[in-house]
């Protein structure tokens, strides 16, 4: 299926949940939050959250700013 | 005396600002010459903005500096009220400092906006730090719906123009009863010094030591800065007068 994911066209298997998403995208999962659709996914919810065909997914993390 | 602050304990009252650095070495060692205790991050797509590549929360860590993330770039309340949860989520922490920008120029908050973010993030059991303008009305006001500490701007962000409007810093840290940090605008220690000569509980800054020539140095002045200043405002300073009062007595001045 198609997402977008931070704003750019991914492919993902169909099935695939935010954790597995999130474990293709970065290497620790520290520090990292997840909105889907604009709706934040909690950390412990990522695992059971399938995504769908068209989901906007932004994967965010730690970054210096004042 | 230390600053309370959101329920904790600071012995430093310089908050410091990540954004702007060069690198997260120079970052790493300005936060150590600084003394701060207390440091703001941000949240951006990975891999994307400075320290989004890794290292950031790691550095920090090492620092053992308390994290407070900030909701910088939002232009609405619903906007920034998702960045803060998002932050909560990735950083395990309910401090926030809350931006909500409502002009572009100067990136001065948008007042209506940051009411209302505030207002629901308190509900929802945040620290709330909101970064406001030099309103003494709109501070009190959120003060009022249970911000932890008012964050007003000297000048806007980034610019270095120090503390535009000193008597509504005044009256800001007359008006509320939590700690006034004046955030955003500072440009050099005397800057600092003002701010806290002014009554502000501490200083927070970023732009002023990351995009300083050497960042190192700057930190250290602002560590002195911002106790110089809180020791002279406690010194009791002299009264300003028109014309001299001279120092040596006159008595036992020799006739020559």
């Amino acid at each position: 299926m198609e997402l977008t994911v931070n704003g750019a066209g991914r492919s993902v298997a169909a099935g695939a949940s935010v954790a597995d998403l999130v474990r293709d995208i970065v290497a620790h999962p520290r520090g990292v939050a997840v909105a889907v659709n604009g709706e934040v996914v909690p950390r412990t919810g990522w695992p059971a959250r399938a995504l769908r065909d068209g989901d906007r997914v932004e994967v965010l993390t730690a970054a210096q700013g004042g | 005396m230390p600053l309370e602050l959101g329920g904790k304990t600071f012995t430093s009252r310089l908050i410091l600002g990540t954004g702007g650095a060069a690198n997260l070495h120079v970052l790493e060692q300005a936060i150590r010459a600084s003394g701060t205790e207390l440091v703001t991050l941000a949240l951006r797509r990975v891999g994307t903005a400075p320290g989004s590549t890794g290292g950031l929360l790691e550095l920090l860590d090492r620092c053992g500096v308390r994290l407070l993330p900030n909701t910088a770039g939002c232009h609405t309340a619903t906007e920034a009220v998702t960045v803060a949860r998002l932050a909560r989520d990735a950083f395990d922490t309910d401090w926030v400092k809350l931006e909500v920008i409502g002009d572009e120029r100067t990136l001065l908050p948008d007042g209506v906006e940051l009411l209302r973010a505030a207002e629901e993030l308190v509900a929802d059991g945040f620290t709330v730090l909101p970064y406001t303008s030099d309103d003494p009305v709109l501070a009190r006001r959120l003060a009022d719906v249970g911000c932890a500490a008012v964050m007003p701007a000297g000048s806007p962000i980034g610019s270095g123009l120090g503390i535009g409007n000193p008597h509504h810093i005044r009256l800001i840290r007359q008006g509320v009863d939590v700690p006034v940090i004046l955030d955003a605008g500072i440009g050099t220690a005397s800057d600092a010094a003002l701010a806290m000569e002014l009554g502000c509980d501490g200083v927070l800054l970023a732009s002023a030591v990351t995009r300083a020539a050497d960042p190192v140095a700057m930190a250290t002045a602002m560590r002195y800065a911002v106790e110089a200043g809180r020791l002279a405002a406690r010194a009791g300073r002299i009264e300003r007068r028109f014309h001299a009062l001279a120092s040596t007595p006159d008595e036992g001045r020799p006739e020559l």
